[in-house]
């Protein structure tokens, strides 16, 4: 078993004409994914990459039924498509995009509660199911097939972590990508919930960064209903206050969001912290 | 996008929040042309930074001797690096009491929140600490927006002395909310919101920073943008499109992925190393963005020992190699290269830079240590 996505998923692109969205539609068919429509307002032709494409979510619904939405879609036009996919009623939607306005965001999060849609993202690198199902941006050899569940609010930190995990021979359920964006689609609770579930999974690696304090509600959730062992990484000990480091949500403000009290939450909970990321492994190996 | 005070006045000014008298100047002449009607004056440095107040960067002058003593003083002062160039020069205010009011993005709650307190003038984290009591939150959820009925419940509570002006606050409220909403702001605060002797209320204070992602929907906010407000490394970097942030260190660090580089300073600190910056390249870098980056870090003097770690999934290590090749002939770099490199292309990298006679690492700790070890010799 695995959370979100499986073999079986059918993956519509939203946003599927652009340069990133073209590429990725090829990656994402090329590690087994079942791609079945792309989407995009401003298509010229009827497929892309071999995948049959049209200008309404609609239009590809009603032809190939996908269950998932990954979106590609530029900021200025991603809350229309965030919305065009709710309202189409897709279930699961990754959301790649970075740059989108917490305005446009807080509204897309407000209307889709109620209505049994989980979003991914946005500002992230989408979700991986290893060796069966892969929708995001993520390179997919770097990931195994194994019993580790892991979640980030970061790209490449997650692949630098990933990397070293398959190479310590130690792989991976399922691996999602939250996004660096303040308020995310769903946080960590919410795939730590999924993960709990998960027959598949027996060990969740957390890796998490400064700003806001989802890390420390992450925390209290493990202590309380979890369950299954976690070890963390946070990022940003080093950052200065104030300064919102690359991603939108990484940012220490009004005190609020250092990475000391995000590790020392995670700590008293009972999660294992790595000082350096090179550390996570050796810390998963004591619970497999 | 966080604006300077008089720039945040504006836009208060423009949605009706009433603010002092006041003028930019940004020499002392100017500063006595702008108290030349009344020298009874506030002198209010002009920077994208908190703490100016404890840093002696507001001072007040009764006489245009002082106001020139004053300004000049301001005008060649710099607080936490950044250098003073223009202040504001505004009207004293007949303060009678002081209050606080924000309204602030709530990342928690996914919506908004309004802040408002009879206690005004100190910080908000102070205020928090020391008087929570006085503090009232309303939470705004995106729909339906600020409902008037919150408001009301906020003014009925005051003690009786504020409810005088209940109408006011009330006004000033829903206008500092509109304006939140409509700039697309992060913050909009008020602190203090003063009320003077003649019983009016007026913005002393005024900080409103933007929402960077909406910024494309607001050209008109684009030129509060002051390219002499930037730090000038942070501002080169950002017009080529790379996210760079400077720091104190001896350690300059090239990184794909904010994760990582954040992970990546850490790292050096955690082996006891000093990073000097912040600095993302990006999910698409190719060869321009590396040699962008070079340049960039090269130009901080502080610098003796360059890190670059990149961890090559969408980026590809032979076009970084050959951004770095690229950069260290043109640009004469003189400071210690550490070179980390894995992931998509990374054998083609390796020839490429072996063939300069670079060495590569391929795990993020053994070249933090190296670079550890290279900044520290002298």
């Amino acid at each position: 078993m695995s959370i979100l996505l499986d073999r079986s998923s059918r993956i519509v692109i939203q946003g599927a004409a652009g340069v990133e969205g073209m590429f990725h539609t090829e990656q994402m068919l090329s590690y087994g994914s079942r791609v079945v429509a792309g989407v995009d307002p401003s298509l010229k032709t009827d497929n892309i990459a071999g995948v049959p494409a049209y200008k309404l979510l609609k239009e590809a619904i009603s032809n190939h039924s996908p269950d998932t939405s990954i979106i590609f879609v530029p900021a200025p036009f991603a809350f229309d498509a965030i919305m065009e996919a709710i309202y189409c009623g897709i279930k699961t939607i990754i959301v790649i995009t970075e740059g989108i306005p917490i305005t446009d965001f807080l509204k897309i999060k407000q209307y889709s509660r109620d209505r049994d849609v989980c979003i991914i993202g946005p500002n992230c690198p989408g979700v991986i199911v290893p060796e069966e199902c892969k929708a995001g941006i993520m390179p997919g050899h770097i990931f195994k097939k194994g019993e580790v569940g892991v979640i980030s609010r970061s790209g490449t930190l997650t692949y630098e972590i990933v990397l070293a995990l398959s190479s310590s021979g130690i792989g991976q359920s399922t691996c999602v990508g939250i996004g660096g964006d303040p308020v995310p689609g769903s946080s960590f609770i919410d795939i730590l919930k999924k993960f709990k579930d998960d027959e598949q999974t027996r060990v969740v690696v957390l890796i998490g960064e400064i700003g806001g304090s989802a890390e420390e509600m992450a925390a209290e959730y493990i202590r309380s209903e979890f369950g299954k062992p976690v070890v963390a990484f946070i990022a940003g000990k080093s950052a200065p206050p104030g300064k919102t480091m690359g991603h939108a949500g990484a940012i220490i403000s009004a005190g609020v969001g250092t990475a000391e009290e995000k590790i020392e939450a995670l700590e008293r909970a009972g999660v294992k912290t790595a000082s350096v990321p090179d550390r996570i492994p050796e810390l998963v190996r004591e619970y497999l | 996008m966080d604006l300077n005070e008089f720039q945040a006045k504006e836009l208060f000014r423009k949605y009706g929040i009433p603010i002092p008298q006041g003028n930019v100047a940004h020499s002392t002449e100017e500063a006595v042309q702008a108290a030349s009607a009344n020298p009874r004056v506030v002198i209010k440095a002009q920077v994208l930074t908190g703490g100016r107040g404890k840093a002696g960067g507001i001072k007040v002058a009764n006489t245009i001797r002082e106001v020139e003593d004053g300004a000049g003083e301001i005008l060649s002062m710099s607080i936490k690096g950044f250098k003073v160039n223009k202040v504001l020069v505004e009207e004293q205010l007949d303060i009678k009491k002081e209050l606080y009011l924000c309204v602030v993005l709530d990342r928690e709650n996914e919506g908004y929140k309004l802040i408002f307190s009879e206690t005004g003038g100190i910080d908000i984290e102070e205020l928090a600490r020391r008087e929570p009591e006085n503090i009232k939150t309303t939470n705004i959820e995106p729909f339906p927006g600020l409902v008037p009925f919150q408001l009301r419940e906020i003014l009925h509570s005051l003690g009786e002395e504020t409810k005088k002006y209940a109408r006011e606050i009330y006004q000033i409220m829903n206008r500092l909310y509109t304006l939140f909403i409509e700039t697309d702001a992060k913050l909009a605060e008020i602190n203090p919101l003063v009320v003077t002797g003649e019983g009016k209320c007026v913005a002393c204070d005024a900080k409103v920073s933007i929402d960077d992602n909406a910024l494309f929907r607001h050209s008109e906010l684009l030129s509060c943008r002051l390219p002499e407000d930037e730090i000038p490394l942070e501002r080169e970097a950002r017009e080529k499109g790379l996210s760079y942030i400077k720091m104190e260190g001896n350690i300059g660090c090239l990184v794909n992925g904010a994760g990582l580089a954040m992970a990546t300073m850490d790292v050096l600190k955690h082996y006891g190393g000093s990073p000097a910056n912040f600095l993302d390249i990006g999910g698409g870098a190719k060869a321009k963005q590396v040699k962008d980056a070079l340049e960039i870090i090269n130009k901080d003097t502080g610098v003796n020992t360059i890190f670059i770690n990149i961890f090559g999934g969408i980026v590809r290590c032979d076009l970084v190699a050959e951004g770095i090749l690229k950069a260290k002939k043109e640009l004469n770099i003189k400071k210690k290269l550490v070179i980390r490199l894995i992931g998509t292309n990374d054998q083609k990298a390796y020839e490429m830079l072996d063939r300069e006679g670079l060495r590569v690492f391929t795990g993020m700790a053994d070249a933090a240590i190296k670079a550890v070890e290279l900044a520290k010799e002298i």
